[in-house]
Parts: structure tokens; sequence; C-alpha cells
């Protein structure tokens, strides 16, 4: 009925409309078609992956670099001839910053796609709410940020570090480094800093004997530190251990710098700031202060060297790499090892393979790591000291950590 | 019969927009889309909730609400917290360091379950409140608005900072709320798995139905004695007042009643979608379900419905094809829709398409000449101030 009429005048948008409704049928239709018997967009030339970040919204500066690395490594491994034989195609969907969307999009890529795996995800927010749809529709995700722990997914692999990996080394390097006594802590206001404060308050009060004397919580996108600068004046604290994320990091940096409050005459440590991060902070307005991450650009190895001419060349000379970025980087290899050892794309032969605890990257640009019966990775943590260019230099780097996403006694 | 006729279905031209929507969404889309598709339909359909009571609210009342998410979230939040419930279980989560409270409130070292949650144990206390709760919420905002005689741009302005501190508060308070995360993971009703293929079609057509019973108690509501009065506010207000009505208590009822029929919809929202966040409490949600009644066109029951499907499924069309500039060409679309048709799809139907309707049904002359005094009393007056 209103077909006719509706497009007669909706003219031009209508007919738009229209065609890509016919357009996104045929697509899925094919998709269905090519579908093997284990149920996954699986031919005998072509296996399909998604991806899944925010390409729109407040998050999108985080996960660009994300999903440019995945897409690296994909191209890579398909110039090196696919996996199995199988060249990687890739279905892209927009997360849109909205957790929602996340799960919506989960679902359409595993139920309409059947795609084998799904690199995706960056917040816990979205994390959380895609990962029932993961367990209920058996999909493989492999997350690249490091989180606050307490999670192991039968259908997650996470590539990140959790909280503990992160935290403790860091922590430790700082109270024998700087000899510090009393911690301030702040944060925005969500799961992943909190969780992050709770095990570094347990870490402090009763392994390095120090002493929390403040711990405040800004809301996510806040921009007034007024507040919480001043008490920091006041507790004068041996380090200031920030969980800031996202834009809100401009006007806490710049802030402190205004209030005087600089390297000079401040340890800072965070948890939360990578390359990304900095290049809209400003190297300037933390020169001096230090990241605690498993990854920084300027890491000297040949892989790195590689790794980061490779990116550049593909994404461009002024694009730079932070933690996430990197961990993302491993997803699809880390994937492939599993298929390879496993002969097979299925989700519950290539977990069961990925438990065996034994997958290990030689080539990562961070350097040695190797997958955890618990889903998550060995790994080292590096503590990166920010120049004014926006690079770090790397001041120390622990050892090879276990990772532990349930940390008994830091609950 | 007649009388209901006349009072349900809106006459000869609502009974037949009621007739073919009924027929769009009972049987052509269950029997066309997938599970996966029909999921999605169910989910936008949920939404449509909201643009009906935005008929009710902003075409009829005048009363241009930007925080219609509060409603739609504190409905959802109510089903969510049921649910929860029930997925916590002590043995489900015997690895907390308390068994038996939802995860997000061990994770945040809360040991005991808080006192507003305990009452969501019960099914029928949950529907009640799903209902009651923002029906007292919205008492509380009108009766304290409209009895200061606050309305137009300032009720508007108000009722986005109120959908604002709702998101910082459910944000901030993560050890009740579930923070910024949602009440995610749901599971069961009563032992009954709402995840599964069967239970996702029981659902839809829940949700169909309780969306064609909104639409026929609002289409009643409008067509009162109430409804004349609403539209008389609208346009004179004063005159109203001076006929000695009681306006305010008039907007606090529509202002409820519309609370009630978002809250529905967040309800079933969350039965369909297996959570809740505060992203569908805040102003950008609220604007967007503006957006679905204003594409629709705010003054018709059935074309809020198009509207937000058509709105919904551009989004979900766009950016699965152009993931890199779809909110482009949904700007381009919400542009176009308000340029060229500022009543929206229902604007579209009544200039062009009825006309097409009559011609094929040769209708008598009565009858086309009180579809005429129909689509005049029902055409927009400017705009509401």
């Amino acid at each position: 009925m209103s077909e006719f009429n509706r497009r007669k005048f909706l003219g031009k948008t209508a007919a738009l409309l229209s065609a890509m409704v016919a357009a996104g049928f045929i697509s899925t239709s094919a998709m269905a078609m090519d579908a093997t018997t284990t149920g996954q967009a699986v031919t005998d030339t072509t296996v399909t992956v998604g991806i899944l970040h925010s390409l729109t919204g407040t998050m999108a500066i985080s996960e660009t670099g994300a999903q440019e690395a995945e897409k690296l490594a994909i191209k890579q491994i398909n110039e090196s001839g696919g996996i199995l034989g199988r060249q990687i195609e890739i279905i892209q969907e927009d997360g849109a910053s909205d957790w929602p969307t996340f799960a919506e999009k989960s679902r359409k890529l595993l139920v309409q796609d059947k795609v084998a795996a799904v690199f995706g995800c960056w917040t816990s927010a979205s994390r959380k709410a895609a990962l029932p749809v993961f367990e209920q529709e058996n999909g493989l995700l492999y997350y690249p940020t490091f989180y606050e722990g307490l999670e192991q997914s039968h259908n997650v692999i996470y590539t990140g570090q959790e909280a503990t990996q992160q935290i403790l080394a860091g922590l430790d390097w700082v109270a024998k480094e700087k000899e510090a006594k009393t911690f301030y802590l702040i944060g925005s206001d969500y799961i992943w800093p909190r969780t992050s404060m709770k095990i570094a308050r347990k870490h402090i009060e009763n392994v390095l004997g120090g002493k929390v004397v403040g711990e405040d919580y800004k809301p996510l996108g806040d921009t007034q530190f007024g507040s919480t600068i001043n008490k920091i004046r006041l507790k004068k604290p041996d380090v200031i251990y920030a969980a800031v994320v996202g834009g809100s990091n401009v006007a806490w940096f710049k802030q402190l710098k205004a209030a005087g409050i600089t390297s000079e005459n401040q340890t800072l440590l965070t948890i939360s700031v990578t390359e990304d991060e900095v290049l809209g902070i400003g190297g300037e307005n933390l020169e001096g202060f230090y990241s605690v991450m498993k990854y920084f650009q300027s890491q000297d190895n040949a892989n790195n060297a590689a790794f980061v001419k490779e990116f550049k060349a593909m994404w461009g000379d002024d694009s730079v790499i932070g933690d996430v970025t990197q961990a993302a980087y491993l997803g699809p290899w880390l994937w492939k090892a599993a298929v390879e050892r496993a002969g097979s794309f299925d989700v519950d032969k290539v977990v069961a393979e990925s438990e065996k605890g034994d997958i290990e990257l030689t080539t990562a640009p961070e350097g040695y790591v190797k997958l955890h019966p618990n889903h998550h990775l060995w790994s080292k943590a590096r503590v990166g000291q920010w120049n004014k260019d926006g690079q770090a230099t790397i001041v120390y780097e622990s050892e090879l950590i276990e990772p532990n996403p349930f940390p008994e006694g830091y609950q | 019969m007649n009388f209901m006729y006349e009072r349900f279905l809106g006459g000869k031209n609502g009974a037949i927009g009621m007739a073919i929507l009924a027929v769009l969404i009972l049987i052509i889309l269950p029997m066309s889309l997938d599970l996966f598709r029909l999921n999605m339909v169910g989910k936008y359909l949920t939404y449509a909730f909201v643009a009906v009571s935005l008929v009710l609210l902003w075409g009829y009342g005048g009363i241009l609400s930007l925080g219609q998410g509060v409603f739609f979230g504190l409905g959802g939040y109510a089903m969510a917290m049921f649910l929860k419930l029930e997925a916590s279980d002590p043995i489900s989560t015997s690895i907390q360091s308390t068994p038996g409270i939802p995860d997000f409130m061990d994770w945040n070292q809360i040991t005991e379950l808080p006192w507003f949650w305990v009452p969501f144990h019960s099914f029928t206390f949950t529907l009640f409140a799903v209902i009651a709760v923002p029906a007292i919420f919205a008492f509380i905002i009108g009766y304290s608005m409209f009895k200061r005689r606050v309305g137009g741009v300032y009720f508007a302005i108000i009722t986005q900072v109120i959908a604002v501190i709702l998101t910082v508060l459910i944000v901030g308070q993560q050890g009740y709320t579930g923070g910024i995360n949602g009440i995610t993971d749901l599971k069961t009703i009563h032992g009954w798995d709402i995840r599964d293929d069967s239970s996702k079609y029981i659902l839809y057509f829940i949700n169909a139905f309780l969306l064609f019973g909104v639409i026929l108690v609002s289409r009643f509501i409008l067509t009162s004695k109430f409804g004349r009065l609403l539209l008389a506010m609208r346009d004179k207000e004063d005159r109203v007042r001076f006929s000695g009505y009681d306006v305010s208590n008039f907007k606090i009822f529509i202002f409820c009643v519309s609370a009630i029929i978002a809250a529905i919809g967040g309800a079933m929202f969350t039965l369909q979608v297996g959570f809740m966040s505060p992203s569908f409490v805040g102003i950008v949600p609220s604007i967007e379900m503006v957006i679905f009644a204003a594409v629709g066109g705010r003054m018709s029951l059935i074309g809020v419905v198009y509207g937000t499907l058509l709105v919904n499924y551009g989004k979900t069309v766009f950016s699965e094809t152009f993931p890199e500039i779809w909110l482009f060409l949904m700007g381009g679309l919400f542009i176009a829709v308000v340029m060229f048709f500022p009543n929206g799809l229902a604007g579209i139907w009544d200039k062009y398409g009825k006309t097409q309707l009559n011609r094929i049904s040769k209708m008598k002359f009565i009858s086309s000449a009180k579809a005429l005094i129909n689509s005049k009393r029902t055409s927009p007056a400017r705009d509401s101030k």
C-alpha cells in the first residue's frame, strides 16, 4: 500500500534505503549458504571472522587502534597463506560506544553471519553486554583490553592483562624505586577502576606496608578535578595512583600541571594512559610521569620494530600504537595458532587447544607471550616514563607474570 | 458495539490503520523474518511504546518530555532486578565471596542484598512495580511542575535534567545498580528460559499484543472528552483554565499515563534483549525516542509505530552496510523527514495515502466528509511552543 506512495514522495531517500535493504538480504542469504556443517561461515577457500569495535561515539578514539591492529594481523596472516589454507574475510560492525549495540551486533555476527571468531570489545561494559550472547551462541571472542579480572569465560580469550598483572608489578616497582609509603588513589567511576583500586589498596596495605591517604572516583567524562587536586595538596602523598579513563585524562593532567603538580615535585603512576591517550593529552602535560603497561611503542626489539613499521605503512605515519592496540594484534595470531593445532574452526575444539596452556607467540611485539589455561596471557609488566614527544622510556621490566583473574586475598 | 468501534479504533480510518498494522506485525513480519531479525523487530517495538506515550503527552498534550527514557528505564530496571535475582541463586554464584547476591554486588564488596532489592524476589510484586514505580515518580514530578505552572521549554529542560540525574545515580551507585555495565546476564522467569527460540517467539507476540492494547487504550483516552480537553489545553491553556478546569490535574494524569506506557515498553525490552543498562535512561535515548515519534507523526498512534520501525531499521541497515559513515546517513534521513514531511509518515499518509484509499473504496460522500473532519481535527496546530 504505502510502498508506492512512500517511494514516490520520499524519492531518493527511500530508493536508497530499499536498495540497501535488498543488498542486506542478498548478502545475508549468501552468507547462510556458505556455512559448513559445523554451522560456521567456512568454505574451502575462505573463513569469515567479525571485528566489533566502536567506530563512532566517545570510545571511537580508543578503539580505532585496536581494529586497525586486528586488520593488520589478518592481512599478514592472509599474505602468509591464511589459516588451514583459507583466506580470512572480515565482517566489520560498529558497536557505536553503546553497550546494547555491542550485544545486538555480536548476535548478528554469530547468528546471521556465523563467523568463526570475533575480535572486539574494549570497555568492560561492552564485554559484559556481549558476553551472554557469546556464551549462549557458543561464539569465540578475543578481547584486547587490560581489565579488572574476576572473569573467565569459556568463550573469551583475554589478550590484555588482567588487573593483578598490571597493578602489582607497578606498585612493587614504585615502592622500591621511589620508596613510596603513602598513596592517593583516583579513578573514573566504573567497574574497572574500582576493582583495580580495591586490589591496589589491599596490596599497598597488606604487602607493601604503605598507607592509602585518599581514594576518589570521578564520573566518566568528568572534567573537574579541582577538589581532588586540593585534597592531594593537603595530603601530600608520595605517589598519585591514577586510573582516569578516556577524555577526562586531558582535563586531569592539564589541571595538575596548572596547579603546579609536575613530575619535578610529585610521583604519579597511572594504569590507564597509553600512547593513544597521550596523543590527546599532549606529551608536555605529563612529561616525567609513569605508566605501567605490558607494551610501549618504544620497546626495542626486532618484533616490535617490524610491527611498528608495518602498522605505519598500513595506517599512516602519524598513527601511534598503545598497549591495547598491540594486544588486539595478538588476537588473530593466537586464534590462528589454536585453529591450526585443532585442525578445525569449531569453537569448542579451538578453546580446548587454547586451554592446554602451551600456545605461545614468539613473534609478539611485546616479546614472548604464552596462553594460560585460564584464557589469559602470561606477560611482562613494564613501567614507562613519558617524554614530551608522546613516547615513553621504559624504566622497568618485570619477569613473565602468571595471569590470575581471581586473586586470593585481593577479593 | 458502534460505541466501542468509534472509541477504541477511532472509526473507519483508525480501524483500517490498525488492521494493516496488525497484519504487518502479527503475520507478515513473523512469517518473513528469521528469529534473529524478528527479535530485533521485537526490540524496536518496545521503543514504540515510548513513541505512543509521546503521542499522548506531546502530540495531544503539548507537553514535550525529553526524559521518557527515565520511565522506560525504571520499567526495565524493575524487570531486570527480578530476573537478576532469579539468575543469582546460591548455586550458580557459589564462586562469589557472598553467594546468592547478584555478581556486581559481590564485585563491589556488598555482602547483603539491599532492602529495596528484596521484594523483587516476587514476580507479582515486580509486575506491580513496573507500573507503580514510574507512575509514582511521574506523579511527583508532574505534581511539583504542573501545580507551579511550569511548562513548555522549562518542562522539557527539567525532564532532561532528571534523565541526567538518574543516569548519574545509577552509574555512581554501581554496587546497588550494576553501574554503567547495567544489569546483565538475565536468564529465566520461574525457570522459563527467556533466551531460547520458542520463548523469543512468545515474547514477541506478548509484546505485540501489549502494544496493540496500549494503542487501543490511548485511542480511547484521546477520543474521550478528556482527549478534547488535552487538545484545548495544548492550543489555549488559559481559556481552558478560565472555563473552570483544573489544567494541572489533567496534565499530571496524562504524564502518569505516558510514564506507565513507557515503562511497559522498558519491561518488555529487558525480557527480549536480556539486559538493562543506564544507556537507555539518559538524554540521548530520550531524545531518540522523540525522534521516533517525530518521524512517525506525533499526532498518530499508528504512525509512530511505523516511525519507530523505520528509524531503527534504517539504523540497523545503514550501520551494517556502511559501518564507517552510517551516522551521517541517519542524520540525512532525519533532516529529510523534518524538512519535507513535518507531520512525519502519518502526514504523508493523511495527505496522499488516504485519498488513494478513498478513491479505491469509493466512499460515500458523507463518510469522506467525516474523514475530512477527522483529519482536520487531528492535524497538529502549528507548534507546541
